[in-house]
């Protein structure tokens, strides 16, 4: 059920490697190795200020190489550069610019390249059209619910097309239902792409990702991974999920003493 | 509603000054009732008009290049890095130093004509407008910027597309503080050494005691600030209400 590497790695695989970190003095990573699976949901879980977004934020390419010490690359040693896309809890929509120009905001801040080329305005109407959100195309983002503005920033992050995407914390301002329904959509939609999501909710991880990697502090050297057998997305009165589920706590609350 | 409540103090106040007057009765030289401030208002309203026009003409002047200053230093600011140490001391100087003790010597550099007065204005608000916007482009969401960076955004197009139209409630409060401290700057200019101007009138009115022109002159000053200041904060408002920003902090 779980344990470390219990897959072998891919090409196409993030490698985490001898990763350390100190942010305001505090060494958060030490000599830190991890491996994502590409084409699946990974789920990093840990308490509040263990490190998830620092990490996130390197795969990401945001934290400048002297902060930080080791590499993150593909299994196949090529550079994630180019390859990412980000959806946060905020979903960044610019109040000025109606739904339809938010989701095309990349064709105004980024110069067309032949790597990375013009988003059509066919494509994102009908990405809107199917995320249900066809009538709304003009409407600017102060008219729409929580659940539709994260619909317009899921939208924006899938037109991006790019084969990896991290998720920080994106459901996490939203009520029960909408959540939910978030979560389903976005596991449809992301369902082959390589996803890296950050969270604290156990239920949240044990809901969709393929592998749980739990982060524990205060310094954290490893991972305890856990695979699931069943697949995502799934039922919460699932025995098998139920069963993790106190493991995860227990995991998690471990590091209770640690973190203070 | 707001202009007839502006309207109700207005005369309310004029009822208060007519009848101050008339229970302590202060001789005129030293407080001239309101029916004598409004009638010299019309008797002289050429004369006022044009320094009036004179004094508008300064401070629109100054407004307008003290903004295009004041933006201009706040993105060189939030834009340049090695600059902000270079530019953050001028600013601090500018603030700190009292303008007013400026004008005799912009007086000298520039003259009794409009330069002296305009440069007057700009100084007073070239801070506050710099220090708004710097404030308001400094505030570009952590989130956004990582959002940008993941997207490959060019620096100058994340400025243009988003990090100034997000920094523009801030910008508006200090262009509401600009267009209300401007008149100050022309006025003051004018007291040091001008032949034009409604300050220049008020002293000038002053020596030859001739109080109820000073008055006259004052209540047109106020009357004229008090526009500016309505119309720039009414087209402010508009503007950041279209952009769907006049909900976000100021």
């Amino acid at each position: 059920m779980h344990g470390q590497g219990s897959l072998p790695s891919k090409k196409q695989d993030i490698v985490v490697k001898n990763f350390s970190l100190t942010y305001e003095n505090r060494q958060v990573f030490s000599d830190f190795n991890l491996n994502l699976h590409s084409g699946k949901w990974n789920v990093l879980l840990g308490r509040s200020g263990v490190g998830k977004s620092s990490l996130l934020k390197a795969i990401a390419g945001l934290l400048s190489t002297p902060s930080f010490e080791g590499s993150i690359k593909r299994n196949n040693n090529t550079h994630l550069d180019g390859q990412i896309s980000w959806m946060t809890q905020d979903d960044l929509l610019l109040p000025w610019l109606s739904i339809l120009d938010n989701v095309l905001i990349r064709n105004r801040l980024c110069s067309p390249r032949n790597s990375t080329p013009l988003i059509k305005k066919e494509d994102a109407m009908n990405l809107l059209e199917q995320l249900g959100l066809g009538e709304s195309l003009d409407q600017k983002p102060d008219t729409l619910s929580g659940g539709m503005r994260q619909r317009t920033a899921l939208a924006r992050t899938l037109l991006e097309n790019r084969p990896i995407v991290l998720l920080d914390e994106p459901f996490s301002a939203l009520d029960a239902i909408t959540r939910s329904e978030m979560q389903e959509l976005t596991y449809k939609y992301l369902k082959n792409k390589t996803v890296v999501m950050i969270t604290h909710d156990p239920l949240e991880a044990l809901r969709l990702a393929h592998f749980i990697f739990v982060l524990i502090g205060p310094v954290v050297c490893n991972a305890r991974s856990f695979s699931p057998e069943s697949s995502p997305i799934r039922n919460l009165n699932d025995p098998e999920v139920i069963d993790l589920y106190d493991v995860l706590i227990s995991e998690l609350s471990m590091s209770k003493g640690d973190e203070l | 509603m707001s202009s007839i409540r502006v309207v109700i103090v207005l005369f309310g106040l004029l009822i208060l000054w007519h009848f101050t007057v008339e229970i302590t009765s202060v001789p005129p030289y030293i407080l001239p009732g309101p029916l004598a401030v409004i009638e010299t208002l019309w008797n002289r309203f050429p004369t006022l008009i044009q320094h009036a026009g004179y004094t508008l003409t300064e401070i629109l002047l100054g407004f307008t290049i003290g903004t295009l200053l004041g933006c201009g230093s706040a993105l060189t600011l939030a834009t340049a890095k090695p600059l902000r140490t270079w530019l953050t001391p001028v600013l601090v100087i500018t603030q700190s130093l009292p303008v007013f003790a400026l004008a005799p010597i912009l007086v000298l550099w520039l003259g009794y004509g409009l330069p002296s007065k305009v440069a007057m204005a700009v100084l007073i608000i070239y801070f506050p407008i710099t220090a708004a916007f710097y404030d308001g482009l400094r505030r570009t969401p952590k989130d956004w910027q990582a959002l940008a960076q993941v997207m490959n955004a060019s620096p100058l197009a994340f400025l243009i597309h988003v990090r100034i139209p997000l920094a523009l409630p801030s910008l508006a409060s200090g262009l509401r503080v600009a267009i209300a401290t401007a008149p100050i700057g022309a006025i003051v200019g004018e007291w040091v050494g001008s032949s034009q101007g409604l300050g220049y009138l008020m002293l000038h009115a002053n020596g030859r005691m001739q109080i109820d022109l000073m008055f006259a002159a004052l209540s047109l000053l106020a009357l004229m600030a008090v526009t500016l200041y309505l119309t720039t904060d009414h087209l402010l408002n508009r503007l950041l209400k279209k952009m769907s920003l006049d909900d976000l902090k100021a």
